[in-house]
């Protein structure tokens, strides 16, 4: 019991720490990868030298924030077998072709690119260079393909039969074609173009206020990526809300905790705010807009919403005795953070982007000295996606097979679990305070000079 | 039953693809701070590898994968019995992955070599867990009727693994350091690398033979006819390897050491066949390619994927070696990126 409960805790740490990189790979390779296409195509030649400057520049912060993601990436591999044994006995079939299908058709692609595009600049035409990027960009993306085809079958399962008490694949294609996974999947993507739209314009904005020899260039950057980042966070908003429309049917469990609705209701309204009280199935309090939730679910003020006292019924009658319910609490504050920040975030995307645009941005020293500050905000509207998707989840590891109590290694005692949960904590908090001050030194230490003009 | 011959032979190729590119990395990064106290040659010795490590590196993580798909038995078994060698693996690996892209981005000598002994840590300490885990695999270990793995953290820990961590090691450092020998510019560099090389050469001949001896009182390795040729194969390759290093002919040395790694583990696995992880309660218990296989529909899907994207693989990889293929010079080393 142990050491299931401190296994959990140590995938969540290195999952979210991991995550922490993932999105801004994601995006900012395929920002540098536009950044350079820019380079190679422009035929003004006084932004040919500093477009390639700024592709080096932020190509480097992409290589320390991309090998951070790697050595973390790894020991996710590792986790399902060493923490989670029985779930990989019990999913092998399907879990680990996907996972197979990453490492060869993404992270191969992916590495070498790199390694060439890092060192390749006098070895390659600048137009075949400019390929290994995207390559880069490419594989990337795929990667996140292949593991969410994964995660979504945890979220629902599609293309299996059981067998000998295991899941075994029996469609290839319905794994790739789950509905899950388009929601999820669109919706990660453009999470990483918001991502690392924002990290541009932190930095951008940093250097524009503080780098007087750099101010022309980075004001570029700082227009191109407030862009990417709005569209960033309007796409990822909108694919999140078809996906949240899309759990009605695939999981209304995690729907109704997501809004704290305990009962069946038509119409359903929207809490704002509730005070939860998950041990008598209820909100002591809450403020509510009337048939708002049900109109964000059927595109119409009216329509029946489970509610999960009653799909708590169905369950047990369906699985047996047992709490079906997840952390309610902690999900209905997540989904909140999250769409809230995300609002804020696309108001701060719009005014840099306009601000940008003058000659004079410079001069807008409040605006711009807070937008690093505010990075952080980012950062946390995804963990809060993902616990939504994880914690909301539970207790099924596996949703409707398989219980994530049943999932443990059995072999492992609480004291094993102690020892690497600290040491990957240690190691990894260590790590970041590392990396983040490589990367301000980079910052400050590096001028991108640009006379002319847009 | 044919697919899982064929995904047993898979599973072996991306080790062999493992330990022949990542050995000679490993070795590289183990010998990089005996091989010159000198800042400019150690930046122009990692200058080596670093183009290539992390597509060497995949190559792990892609047999790892494969074997989740193919045996996922397998993978739960093993990866849930090595947990604490593993984490230890992991705390190696994510050093020696940060250091490569810290090192280069401050002046300070303290801080340099501080990543360098970390790119060395985390290239000795995943070789030897290499090596003892292979050796366990064949060895047995207590796993019961339910495959689940009912010893400790110690019961991993032999006189036969001990020595076959030591000889994967030594064989790497070799390996590593014949690799130098062709890729650096430097002539004195290059004579440091060779004699370094011999060295350690002696030692993996010394910990390779002894670790064969052990193989036959520990293992049935030597029942099978092909492993027995294989591992006999090596160890001979081996040994003209280092003859031909101390000939000064470092090309020839590496295709030998490269080789003898690649008989190794098809030895290795020969021996296994058709088991992949002994146990040692009850050879009953073991898990073979039969009972710890995924079910025919995953493997004929992960054979197409395999068949289509291995040669791709290959092809790029090797386009990237051969982009990269003119020795390192010291203005490479300080190329700025």
């Amino acid at each position: 019991m142990e050491a299931m409960f401190l296994s959990r805790w140590q995938f969540a740490i290195t999952t979210v720490y991991h995550f922490l990189f993932v999105p801004v790979t994601l995006g900012l390779s395929v920002f540098v990868a536009l950044l350079e296409t820019c380079y190679v195509r422009t035929k003004k030649p006084e932004w040919k030298g500093a477009c390639k400057k700024l592709v080096q520049f932020f190509g480097a912060l992409f290589i320390i924030n991309f090998s951070m993601g790697v050595v973390t990436g790894i020991v996710q591999e590792f986790h399902f077998g060493m923490n989670w044994s029985e779930y990989a006995r019990f999913m092998g079939d399907i879990f680990g072709a996907p996972l197979a299908l990453e490492a060869l058709t993404a992270f191969f692609l992916e590495s070498t690119m790199l390694g060439v595009w890092i060192f390749g600049w006098k070895r390659l035409s600048e137009k075949a260079h400019c390929v290994t990027i995207w390559l880069v960009a490419i594989a990337s993306n795929l990667s996140a393909f292949w593991i969410l085809v994964a995660n979504s079958f945890m979220q629902h399962p599609v293309g299996y039969v059981l067998n000998n008490g295991r899941a075994e694949m029996q469609d290839f294609f319905a794994l790739l074609t789950n509905h899950y996974v388009l929601g999820e999947y669109t919706h990660t993507f453009f999470a990483g173009w918001a991502t690392a739209g924002f990290v541009v314009v932190a930095v951008s904005a940093w250097k524009v206020l503080h780098d007087e020899k750099s101010r022309n260039a980075f004001r570029q950057t700082l227009k191109s990526g407030a862009l990417f980042m709005l569209i960033g966070l309007l796409c990822s908003a909108g694919t999140g809300h078809f996906h949240a429309q899309y759990l009605e049917q695939a999981n209304p469990m995690k729907l109704a905790a997501m809004e704290a609705l305990w009962e069946d209701e038509n119409p359903a309204p929207f809490a704002v705010y509730a005070n939860i009280n998950e041990k008598t199935h209820k909100n002591d309090s809450e403020l509510t807009i009337p048939g708002l939730f049900s109109f964000m679910v059927y595109n119409t003020p009216s329509g029946e919403v489970r509610g999960m006292n009653s799909l708590q019924a169905d369950y047990e009658k369906q699985y047996g005795n047992g709490d079906y319910r997840p952390d309610v609490t902690g999900l209905f504050w997540s989904f909140r953070f999250m769409v809230g920040f995300a609002g804020l975030m696309m108001l701060l995307a719009l005014a840099t982007y306009l601000i940008a645009k003058k000659e004079d941005a410079y001069k807008h020293t409040t605006f711009l000295s807070a937008l690093p500050w505010l990075l952080p905000i980012v950062y946390i509207v995804n963990s809060c996606g993902w616990y939504v998707a994880e914690a909301g989840r539970q207790p099924w590891i596996v949703v409707g097979l398989q219980k994530t109590a049943d999932a443990v290694s059995p072999n492992l005692t609480g004291g094993d679990v102690w020892l690497t949960m600290i040491g990957f904590t240690v190691t990894y908090l260590i790590l970041a305070i590392i990396a983040l001050r490589l990367a301000f030194h980079f910052i400050r230490k590096n001028h991108v000079s640009y006379e002319g003009r847009n | 039953m044919e697919l899982q011959i064929v995904w047993f032979i898979l599973i072996a190729v991306l080790f062999t693809g493992f330990f022949f590119l990542e050995g000679f990395d490993y070795g590289v990064g183990g010998l990089l701070p005996f091989l010159s106290p000198d800042d400019k040659d150690r930046s122009q010795i990692i200058r080596t590898i670093t183009p290539v490590w992390d597509g060497n590196e995949v190559w792990m993580i892609t047999a790892g994968g494969a074997l989740f798909a193919s045996f996922p038995h397998v993978y739960s078994t093993m990866f849930a019995t090595f947990y604490l060698a593993l984490f230890l693996m992991l705390f190696a690996l994510i050093l020696r992955g940060v250091a490569f892209e810290f090192r280069g981005r401050r002046e300070s000598l303290s801080w340099r070599h501080f990543w360098e002994g970390c790119i060395a840590f985390g290239s000795i300490v995943p070789a030897i867990l290499w090596g003892v885990a292979v050796t366990d695999l064949i060895r047995g270990l207590p796993i019961n009727e339910k495959m689940i793995y009912t010893g400790g953290f110690f019961d991993l820990l032999s006189i036969y693994s001990i020595v076959g961590g030591l000889a994967f090691l030594f064989v790497f450092l070799y390996h590593g350091a014949s690799y130098l020998t062709i890729r650096l510019s430097d002539k004195s560099l290059i004579e440091r690398a060779r004699a370094m090389g011999l060295k350690m050469g002696r030692l993996a001949v010394i910990f390779f033979v002894l670790c064969m001896v052990l193989t036959a009182t520990n293992t049935d390795l030597y029942h099978s006819a092909l492993a027995t040729i294989a591992l006999i194969a090596a160890a001979a390759v081996f040994v003209a390897a280092n003859v031909m290093l101390a000939k000064r002919n470092g090309k020839v040395s590496f295709i030998l050491s490269s080789l003898a790694i690649v008989f190794t583990t098809v030895a290795f696995f020969a021996g296994l066949f058709p088991r992949i992880m002994v146990s040692s309660l009850n050879p009953a218990y073991s898990l073979t390619i039969t009972n710890a296989s995924s079910s025919p529909y995953t493997l004929s899907v992960m054979t197409v994927v395999a068949c289509i994207f291995v040669p791709i693989v290959l092809i790029y990889q090797i386009w990237a070696y051969h982009l990269f293929r003119k020795r390192v010079t010291e203005q490479d080393a300080e190329e700025e990126y």
